[in-house]
């Protein structure tokens, strides 16, 4: 996935150790930028420390993350999301 | 036999369990220990006992957590300031750039993000207390707990007015949630009037709060 390519978080809601905040799942941002592949904490924290997954940078408008309730809709959040969290924002 | 200290009582009476100075005793630790703590104690004892470190290693270990503090992050930020070629290796790679400075990263993967006059950012934790604490010590108190991680993300101008800093409309606030494996840098604006200050007097202007982003870097 290249920077500025449109994605949405998955609406996921899976058990145990994950570190995808839930204020951000299903939401719509941007790549800002790769980070590389790094230890998947869903089993790393299990002690499953052999998989590796592509982590990146995504920027979301506070509009698209609160709505109505944003503050200031144009400001920015960006956070870091495993690959396997996003999906194209265009997906069904 | 009367003791030399009036720290207990005045004139016969208490002030309930207060210290000269007002704050409470800490109860001496006369519990049992918890799980953990004996847990903690067995293996620092077992890894003594089969000579994989020595007391004096963990104790040097833990003086020099003790002793990481804002310090390195505002020399870093200093340099930034005065050497624009090291700002944009920062900006590409904080991780390699901080060495420059003597400054071992371990196992910190860093971000520096720049203020400018368009943009202010701020940094969280919202999932637990991530920070960079190999380059600012150890998280403050309100870095950890839910008020500060639950609203930044959500109201960062006001949580920011709270701590005094008032932006106007036309920057955009700019917040990084530090969900996974990098911490972050705040750079904050060089204030004006310091072209003439060394990188020692300009380090001294870059507080904690700045390179968090719940604060400006101080005026001369």
């Amino acid at each position: 996935m290249m920077p500025s390519v449109k994605v949405r978080v998955k609406d996921w809601y899976p058990p145990g150790h994950v570190r995808v905040p839930a204020y951000l799942r299903g939401k719509t941002g941007e790549i800002e930028r790769e980070l590389g592949l790094f230890h998947n904490p869903e089993t790393n924290a299990y002690r499953q420390t052999g998989e590796k997954r592509n982590l990146l940078r995504v920027r979301f408008e506070m509009g698209e993350l609160w709505g109505d309730e944003a503050e200031s809709p144009s400001d920015i959040l960006e956070a870091e999301i495993y690959e396997h969290w996003l999906e194209p924002a265009d997906a069904p | 036999m009367p003791h030399d200290h009036d720290d207990h009582f005045h004139d016969g009476h208490s002030h309930d369990g207060l210290s000269p100075s007002g704050h409470p005793y800490r109860p001496d630790q006369d519990h049992k220990l918890t799980r953990w703590q004996a847990m903690e104690i067995a293996m620092r004892e077992l890894l003594i006992e089969k000579n994989i470190v020595t007391a004096a290693e963990i104790t040097a270990t833990v003086e020099q957590m003790d002793r990481r503090s804002p310090a390195d992050g505002a020399k870093v930020v200093a340099r930034a300031w005065v050497d624009p070629a090291f700002k944009t290796r920062l900006l590409q790679d904080g991780t390699e750039a901080i060495k420059e400075l003597g400054i071992e990263p371990g196992v910190l993967k860093l971000i520096a993000v720049e203020n400018s006059p368009q943009i202010h950012n701020v940094v969280v934790c919202t999932l637990c207390s991530c920070y960079p604490r190999n380059l600012l010590g150890l998280p403050p108190d309100w870095y950890k707990q839910r008020a500060y991680r639950s609203r930044v993300v959500k109201t960062p101008r006001k949580v920011l007015e709270e701590f005094g800093l008032t932006l106007p409309a036309d920057i955009i606030v700019r917040v990084h949630d530090s969900t996974a494996d990098m911490r972050y840098l705040v750079i904050p604006n060089r204030p004006e009037g310091t072209e003439a200050l060394d990188e020692t007097a300009l380090a001294a202007l870059v507080s904690r709060d700045a390179m968090i982003g719940v604060a400006l870097a101080s005026q001369p």
